[in-house]
């Protein structure tokens, strides 16, 4: 090629008319082999201009630079366009149906009776109690003795309890979780502010509101000055924080032999009255065997079906299904978060 | 206790036109709860009249007796009914409905034809006017209790209120008209007649002519009074006010003597008995059984006795289980016409333990379990004499006393205790005037102390906290205020708590579902799984629900088993579950257990006994997977979970709580022998996983292949504060290295040796191919080996030579040779 400004120009033009035809990255490349790389004309050029007179090497190099720039330029503008093109050409060509069932593994869950008696503690850790538990087979003197039912009381037949072989070993699955209480109360002093959630046991036939295996938590509070009134405001915090802020509580005189005066406590529930539990003020008798000082300390304690607190909560009519471990049921309640 | 209202009413001016809500009201807010109100007698509509039989035909040619009766029911001429019943004859008093009369069920009287005749009404029984459960035919009246024509509903009472209350095990004052209207006249601020204030016992003197009681074990009675009377009527009907009033609490007419000893049993509360004196021998004793072997009860049945069972006895033989049921050989029949009267003041629990050692709940021993006021032995057995008297046509030839009643004692009180427990100002006129209703008489010392003395029939009064019950239920617990106490600073869950809530949720959060099996196993089951060692020794309960399951669980996976075949059952095809739970394993010799009294806290020795009777009781975490580890779906096929899913999620938890497991090969049932892993912390065996047993899995009719793991979560080691180890970041260097080993070396073996050649600037070791068809009984293993430094790049002739090293250990140790 003569190196005449007019055929500079010329090969400039005709790599940029290359770039602008070229339709893909591909033919991009081979146009760019043609005319940028270094057997193209400008290239070429560039390559002759130390043949050329001295007095002409400056004019001709600019003319050659001007010339290449304006083709690097078309070119890279050119690059950036194929390179949009082919992406959304790759990004639809990879298009999915996004809607189809993802690939995970099985959603599984906590039973709800783990899930409320997770609420339940974390409500009374909030409040400054105690989560406490015991064993489930345990002391006759713990279950009962100790809580004022010596072994011919009414009461303790009222109960229709599970004695373990050998009798003579008296052990008993727990009939509520009172134990704990004892066990607490034998171990620390006073101030005690606890709730004790567990399994407990009783000769009841399975129905639909009955189990021989079931849940309880019951809550003692022992310090000084606590009155009746404390007992009424914990439970209607309890009982708020259970069924909702409307709901309101009642006591009912009862009889038991751990309490005095001892009350079943009802709650109001879309529109009826509902047992809920037992409470009272711990028997000065339940604490002196627990060697507390009643002149200085008194206390109260309650205690909840955990089954029919959830069975209300949540619209439950059979026992059978919190019992029977059918992960339909279970699964509805997930790990509890809401 | 069923109870009418129309009695109550005797002793306390209910308004008649109190609510069945309010009743029930009234009772609740006192503390007895009620099971029932029943308005009776308001779906019978009259006439019902009382009529005499004029004629009866018996009709022929029947397959059942039909007559055909003239009555004459005070209109003048006979009018004639069709009847089905034979229990009555000529001149008999019956009660009939007249065409017009709406009997229960609205069943509409008419005259019709039947029979071939016309029936003008019909001869009712005690069951279609529901007046009682009797249905052995009409209702017969005694000549002269009534007259031909009276109105039969009023006569009958039928119209009443019956009240059904749950009685406490602290009341049992409260088994009777006298002390239920107690509570009743208290709650709605009512005057009250106590009735047992009525009684002029000491009419009845007491003598040596009648039969004598001797008490022989004072600890068993304080008091008893015996009253013989004679020339009693044995033809004379139960008046029918009382004959009502037994019905209506819910027992049934007898006899006139048996009917007054219940009736003044549920109207006073004391439980009489009635002996036949002609079958007395000698005196009556009250004492154990001693060496008396049986007795036949008035059920008909022959009681074994123990030699601690409380008796009533003659001279010679054993006459009544004392308190509890009569004796066969004593009882009154339709001859007997001179008879003792039994009112004593059983000690509670010495009954108690009469009901339970014969499985024997009578209306007797349920009051006298609950102890009864022991002023009413001598009250209430003069009432009983009263009413043989009056209307049995009795004499009383004598009456004998032993012992005396015992009364609750004294008690001083702070009244102002009441305003301390319960948390509200409670004025002292207000505690006087509520123990005032309730009975007390009460002795003001001072301001601070008054001596308070308990009713005769309360003999659960005995502390402060029992007169401040007292106080707070009849001044309602809706004065109480609420106040919400301030607990203690710094309460959290305890650390076993955190773990057991955090493996739970992690489980859930891997799929698995939570359930609570039943802890209740059989021998069957323990078997089957193939349990020895400790855990074949399970405690078994002495009243088991069902006797299929008398074993506590020893191991969470029987109940687990049992839970998945049931979801299976019930068409569930992927299941994974876990359990947390307790597990009861009888391993150490229980020794007998003390009598610890509970006036004052054991001593420390004491304690320790306690608490070391009661077995350790592990916590288990456990699942049970018949189920994919990746699912199948439109992608394409899933993966089962296998063996090495459930040692994996063994060594998880483990790894969770913190811990590190080293894993060798078991043979633990349930487990498959060759596919159950047990994993090791510290030395200690803690968990096993793997794939069950074929032939567990066979007899459960489980999914080929069911997997299981346990972890002995309680066992799980605590850990201090973690100490950091710096991170460090000068590059690392990745060594592959290829080892042929026997297959019976376990994979856990080969990286132990590894490690132990490899030097301290080995970071990590991880098995990424196992090839297992080289033949010749070997196997492939190769693995990644990453090294790092903390102060340099390692350069390649190191980490070749850290690799030779490890390659050496593996093959001094495990017999590997390295593949190149």
């Amino acid at each position: 090629m003569s190196l005449t400004s007019s055929s500079l120009v010329a090969a400039a033009d005709l790599a940029i008319a290359a770039i602008q035809g070229a339709k893909d990255l591909e033919e991009l490349k081979a146009v760019r082999i043609e005319h940028i790389g270094d057997r193209s004309d400008l290239a070429k050029a560039n390559q002759s201009l130390a043949t050329l007179p001295k007095e002409d090497r400056a004019e001709f190099g600019k003319i050659i630079g001007v010339e290449r720039a304006r083709v690097n330029t078309v070119y890279a503008a050119r690059e950036v366009e194929l390179e949009i093109e082919r992406d959304r050409r790759i990004l639809e060509e990879e298009r999915v149906d996004v809607t189809l069932p993802g690939r995970r593994t099985s959603l599984g869950g906590l039973h709800p009776l783990t899930i409320l008696t997770n609420e339940i503690s974390d409500l009374f850790l909030g409040m400054g109690y105690q989560v406490e538990e015991g064993p489930e087979l345990e002391s006759e003197w713990l279950n009962f003795d100790a809580l004022n039912m010596p072994v011919d009381h009414p009461a303790r037949t009222m109960q229709d309890t599970f004695f373990v072989e050998p009798l003579t070993a008296r052990l008993v699955l727990r009939t509520h979780t009172s134990p704990v209480q004892v066990r607490t109360m034998l171990r620390q002093a006073p101030p005690i502010y606890i709730i004790c959630p567990g399994r407990t046991y009783r000769a009841d036939e399975l129905d639909a509101t009955h189990t021989p295996v079931f849940g309880q938590v019951e809550g003692l509070v022992v310090d000084r000055g606590i009155t009746m009134a404390d007992l009424k405001g914990t439970l209607d915090h309890f009982a708020q924080a259970m069924f909702g802020p409307e709901v309101k509580t009642r006591l009912r005189p009862s009889f038991f032999p751990f309490t005095e005066p001892s009350a079943e406590v009802d709650f109001f529930f879309q529109g009826r009255w509902i047992e809920w539990g037992g409470c009272g003020m711990v028997n000065p008798k339940v604490l002196h065997a627990a060697g507390i000082d009643t002149q200085e300390f008194s206390g109260f304690a309650f205690g909840m079906g955990l089954e029919r607190t959830l069975m209300v909560r949540h619209g439950i009519s059979d026992m059978h299904d919190i019992v029977e471990g059918d992960l339909r049921f279970t699964r509805q309640f997930g790990t509890g978060l809401v | 206790m069923k109870i009418p209202l129309s009695w109550l009413r005797e002793f306390t001016p209910v308004p008649s036109d109190i609510s069945t809500t309010d009743l029930e009201s009234a009772f609740v807010n006192v503390g007895f709860e009620i099971e029932s109100i029943d308005v009776v007698g308001t779906d019978l509509i009259g006439p019902l009249v009382v009529a005499q039989v004029k004629s009866i035909e018996q009709l022929e040619g029947l397959k059942k007796p039909i007559r055909y009766v003239g009555l004459d029911c005070g209109e003048g001429e006979v009018r004639f009914v069709i009847c089905g019943a034979t229990n009555f004859s000529v001149d008999d008093l019956v009660v009939a409905a007249l065409p017009g009369a709406i009997l229960p069920g609205d069943f509409a009287i008419s005259a019709r034809e039947t029979y071939g005749k016309t029936s003008n009404g019909m001869i009712c029984s005690a069951k279609e006017l529901r007046i009682s459960e009797d249905h052995a035919g009409i209702i017969v009246l005694a000549p002269g209790s009534a007259s031909v024509g009276e109105d039969a509903i009023s006569l009958l009472q039928i119209k009443d209120v019956i009240i059904d209350v749950s009685i406490l095990a602290d009341r049992g004052y409260a088994l009777s008209a006298r002390g239920l209207a107690r509570e009743l006249a208290a709650s709605l601020g009512l005057p009250y007649a106590d009735p047992a204030q009525s009684v002029l016992a000491s009419k009845y003197a007491i003598g040596s002519a009648g039969v004598q009681a001797i008490i022989e074990d004072p600890t068993a009675v304080s008091v008893i009074y015996l009253r013989t009377i004679t020339g009693f009527n044995t033809s004379a009907p139960t008046p029918i006010w009382m004959r009502r009033r037994i019905e209506k609490c819910g027992m049934r007419s007898i006899s006139l003597a048996v009917d007054v000893t219940n009736y003044v049993m549920l109207e006073l509360g004391q439980p009489l008995h009635a002996f036949d004196r002609d079958k007395i021998e000698g005196s009556l004793h009250i004492r154990r059984a001693g060496s008396d072997q049986s007795l036949v009860t008035l059920d008909g049945q022959t009681r074994k006795l123990n030699p601690d069972d409380l008796m009533v006895a003659d001279d010679k033989s054993p006459l009544a289980l004392a308190g509890t049921m009569g004796g066969a050989n004593s009882e009154i029949s339709e001859r007997t016409n001179s008879l003792v009267i039994e009112a004593a003041r059983f000690d509670p629990i010495s009954v108690a333990k009469n009901s339970r050692r014969h499985k024997l709940s009578s209306e007797a021993s349920r009051r006298f379990e609950r102890a009864v006021d022991p002023s009413l032995a001598e009250l209430s057995s003069a009432r009983a004499v009263d009413l043989l008297i009056e209307f049995g046509g009795a004499t009383h030839l004598s009456s004998a006393k032993a012992g005396e009643p015992k009364y609750a004692p004294i008690v001083e009180i702070d009244p102002h205790y009441a305003s301390v427990l319960l948390g509200t100002e409670i004025s002292l006129a207000t505690v006087e005037s509520k123990l005032t209703i309730v009975g007390c008489d009460i002795e003001k010392i001072s301001d601070t102390v008054w001596r308070i003395d308990p009713p005769s029939w309360r003999h659960d009064l005995s502390a402060p906290a029992d007169f401040v019950e007292e106080v707070a239920r009849l001044v309602g617990f809706d004065a109480i205020p609420s106040r919400l106490p301030i607990g203690k600073q710094g309460a959290r869950l305890s650390p076993t708590q955190q773990r057991r809530r955090a493996v739970s949720t992690s489980l859930a959060n891997q799929g698995y579902t939570e359930v609570m099996s039943s802890p209740f196993v059989s021998p069957e089951q323990m078997q089957t799984l193939g349990f020895v060692g400790d855990r074949a020794k399970a405690f078994k309960l002495a009243n088991p629900m069902s006797e299929d399951f008398p074993l506590l669980r020893t191991h969470l996976l029987p109940g687990m088993l049992t839970t998945l075949q049931r979801n299976l059952a019930r068409g569930a095809k992927d299941v994974s579950i876990f359990e947390v739970g307790s597990v009861f394993r009888n391993t150490t010799e229980l020794p007998v257990a003390a009598d610890i009294s509970t006036a004052t806290r054991p001593s420390d020795s004491q304690l320790a006994a306690i608490y070391a009777n009661v077995p350790y009781q592990p916590t288990q975490i456990a699942g049970v997977v018949a189920a994919n580890a990746e699912l199948a779906g439109w992608w394409g096929s899933g993966r089962k979970f296998d063996w090495s899913d459930a040692v994996a999620a063994a060594r998880r938890i483990i790894e969770e709580t913190g811990n590190t497991a080293t894993i060798q090969a078991s043979d633990f049932a349930p487990w498959h022998t060759g596919r159950c892993a047990e994993l090791l912390v510290a030395g200690k065996a803690v968990a096993h996983a793997g794939e069950l047993h074929p032939r567990v899995i066979s007899a459960l009719n489980l999914p080929d292949r069911t997997c299981a793991f346990v972890v002995l979560l309680s066992e799980l080691p605590f850990h201090e504060v973690t100490r950091a180890a710096p991170v460090f970041s000068m590059p690392a260097a990745l060594q592959d290295i290829s080892l042929i080993v026997s297959a019976e070396v376990s994979s856990e073996a080969v990286i132990a040796a590894l490690k132990s050649g490899a030097g301290e600037l080995l970071e990590s070791i991880t098995l990424f191919d196992r090839y297992d068809q080289l033949g010749d009984g070997k196997v492939s293993l190769a693995f990644n080996l990453t090294f790092r430094a903390p102060d340099r790049t390692l350069t390649a002739a190191e980490v070749s030579a850290f690799r030779e090293a490890a390659g050496a250990a593996a093959a001094a140790a495990v017999g590997a040779t390295i593949r190149s």
